[in-house]
């Protein structure tokens, strides 16, 4: 698996002198700390993270931890103090943080896109018009421009609406309307900054479901930026966790749920539905001796949810791991995971 | 008290060394400017004058149809430039739309690019806020004096005049549209890597565009308020009637070349009203 992005412990502060400031940071002063003493405000301090071709990873905070900072690093909108953050650019890592303004220019038309929290569409433009945008500064031709914008309506499913106005249009279908521009630069990396905030949850959830059903069929590489955690372990295959503009704890969402590394991430995860992260193998007794064998087999990494469902008509599953029995799952061993 | 009164501060001395040394050394400028103006004027003051009077507001009447669409307005124009023919001031309203015509040219061509020039830079604009003040508040008598000393009796000084009072309109409403366009929709032109003129063509201008077109209706207004006193210095136009009528205490003449521009001005402003439905 080759990387997508690599964070090396990025810096962003904000103010006029950061100099003073990043000593004060690397004794590892808090953000109103730093900020009392030199008048600089730290955006991200010392944050390294690799990003996977292919997967989605999800930046995950309350507001004012740095994660949408960390995440407009990548294409250059908020400027890398010290560190630095480099993007697959075809093969080649181009450092982003010292590269020339026409590199930057061309990764950002061809090789990262960005979907934003409040949609950023031209309102005086209409949704095939904003789609084509990003095509639009990249020079396309018209004609492949126009065929493009088509096929990305259709795949957001908004083909009858090409002409209408943005305003026109629900917050749902908006941001619909912002993903279609970003995918269609065809960019492998995609940039999304709480692309779902905005909206109700019932829509929320719609668009969660549909992004994933995109991403299964076009297999970009996605930063996403959230500060829900139901949305983090939904969306992501991995998971960093930022507090006060560092980086506390990063993995899959099963580790960060069964093992947070501090205070902070569990008091993140005692908030969540476990349904959702769980699998059988978090919830069975280990071992293959006794009852393992019984009743029907479930493997080990079926959801929980599911896993409950079976268990209605029958007092005890295998759990399976290779072919394996690996241990036996029941109503009382769930009860005694969920309780902890 | 005498003495504040004897150490009077020579500012008119000053003034008059000032555009004595611009009339010694700038001379060739102004006379440029001078001849570009006057073919400007010529050339328009050509376009509306050589044509028979109905071809002309017929033009008029098509160029509403074509900006505002609907029957309402068109007819407005007509009855309008019907009315001026018939008070028998269709020569003078010619030569005041010339007017206004030159000064929105050359108020839009210069505040606009001054105006976005602004907008992009906040240090220079806090440097010009006070001259664009003076500009709208020295009475513009005042600068009709140096608008004859370089250019004469005429056309061209009344321009020069009118411009000078007229072009901060422009530039400040440019400088407003450009400079209040959102951060969010400049970022995403930067994300999907906009070059800066990209930025400017597909993101400021047409999101300045509702203000740009008001500093144009402005300038429009303020041009044809600048009619009876462009007269002073010798501009052809509905001024000429007005001043006229005051040196004559004719109130019969004074009302009626006083209503010929107030239909203009109302044509003027309904025409050129875009973006207000």
């Amino acid at each position: 698996m080759s990387k997508a992005v690599i964070f090396d412990k990025v810096c962003i502060l904000f103010g006029s002198s950061p100099d003073k400031a990043l000593p004060l940071a690397d004794q590892g002063m808090t953000r109103s700390e730093i900020q009392a003493q030199t008048d600089q405000v730290l955006g991200v301090h010392d944050c390294s993270l690799e990003v996977e071709e292919g997967e989605i990873l999800v930046l995950m905070g309350l507001s004012g931890s740095g994660k949408s900072t960390l995440l407009r690093a990548v294409n250059g909108l908020n400027p890398v103090v010290r560190g630095s953050v480099s993007v697959n650019d075809g093969g080649a890592m181009v450092n982003v943080t010292t590269c020339t303004a026409k590199a930057l220019r061309r990764i950002r038309q061809s090789r990262v896109a960005m979907v934003f929290q409040q949609f950023g569409l031209l309102p005086w433009r209409t949704v095939a018009e904003n789609v084509g945008f990003g095509l639009e500064l990249a020079g396309v031709p018209d004609r492949e421009r126009a065929d493009r914008v088509a096929a990305q309506l259709e795949l957001v499913g908004l083909s009858e609406r090409a002409g209408a106005r943005v305003a026109e249009l629900s917050g749902g279908m908006q941001q619909r309307v912002g993903l279609a521009r970003a995918f269609a630069t065809e960019a492998p990396i995609l940039l999304m900054d709480e692309p779902f905030s905005a909206l109700d949850p019932l829509i929320r959830t719609r668009l969660q479901d549909e992004l994933l059903e995109l991403q299964a069929r076009l297999k970009r590489t996605i930063i996403f930026v959230s500060h829900d955690l139901d949305e983090a372990f939904k969306l992501g295959g991995r998971i960093a966790i930022m507090e006060g503009g560092r980086i506390v704890q990063c993995g899959t969402p099963r580790e960060i749920f069964s093992n947070p590394t501090s205070e902070y991430v569990a008091e993140f995860v005692a908030n969540m539905n476990p349904l959702g992260v769980l699998t059988a193998r978090d919830v069975m007794v280990a071992g293959s001796g006794d009852g393992a064998g019984d009743g029907a087999e479930v493997d080990a990494e079926l959801a929980v949810r599911d896993v409950m469902l079976r268990l209605r008509d029958q007092p005890g599953l295998t759990v399976t791991a290779r072919g394996e029995a690996i241990g036996r799952v029941t109503a009382q061993s769930i009860v005694a995971r969920l309780s902890l | 008290m005498n003495w504040l009164s004897d150490n009077k501060i020579p500012i008119g001395d000053w003034a008059e060394a000032i555009f004595g040394w611009l009339q010694k050394n700038g001379g060739w400028f102004f006379d440029g400017m001078a001849v570009a103006m006057e073919g400007l004027i010529a050339a328009i003051l050509w376009v509306l004058q050589t044509p028979p009077e109905l071809l002309v507001i017929a033009a008029f009447v098509a160029l509403t149809w074509v900006i505002q669409r609907g029957w309402k307005l068109p007819l407005l124009i007509a009855v309008g430039f019907l009315f001026i023919v018939n008070q028998g001031y269709w020569e003078e309203t010619t030569e005041s739309l010339t007017l206004v015509l030159s000064a929105c040219v050359v108020c839009m061509g210069v505040g606009v690019p001054i105006g976005i020039a602004v907008a992009h830079r906040p240090k220079l604009y806090a440097w010009m806020r006070p001259v664009l003040d003076l500009m709208q508040t020295l009475p513009t008598f005042v600068y009709l004096i140096p608008a004859i000393v370089f250019f004469g009796i005429g056309m061209v000084p009344g321009l020069i005049a009118t411009v000078i009072f007229v072009v901060p309109a422009p530039i400040r409403l440019t400088h407003l549209g450009i400079s209040s366009t959102p951060t969010a929709l400049l970022e995403a032109a930067e994300a999907f890597g906009a070059k800066p003129s990209q930025t400017l063509w597909k993101i400021e201008l047409p999101y300045a565009l509702p203000q740009i077109m008001a500093g144009l209706n402005q300038t429009i207004m303020l041009s044809l308020s600048m009619v009876v006193i462009a007269a002073l210095v010798g501009a052809d136009g509905l001024g000429v009637p007005v001043v006229r009528a005051l040196n004559r205490v004719d109130t019969g003449l004074g009302f009626e070349s006083g209503f010929v521009i107030v239909v203009v001005a109302i044509m003027l402003d309904r025409m050129l009203r875009v973006g207000d439905k």
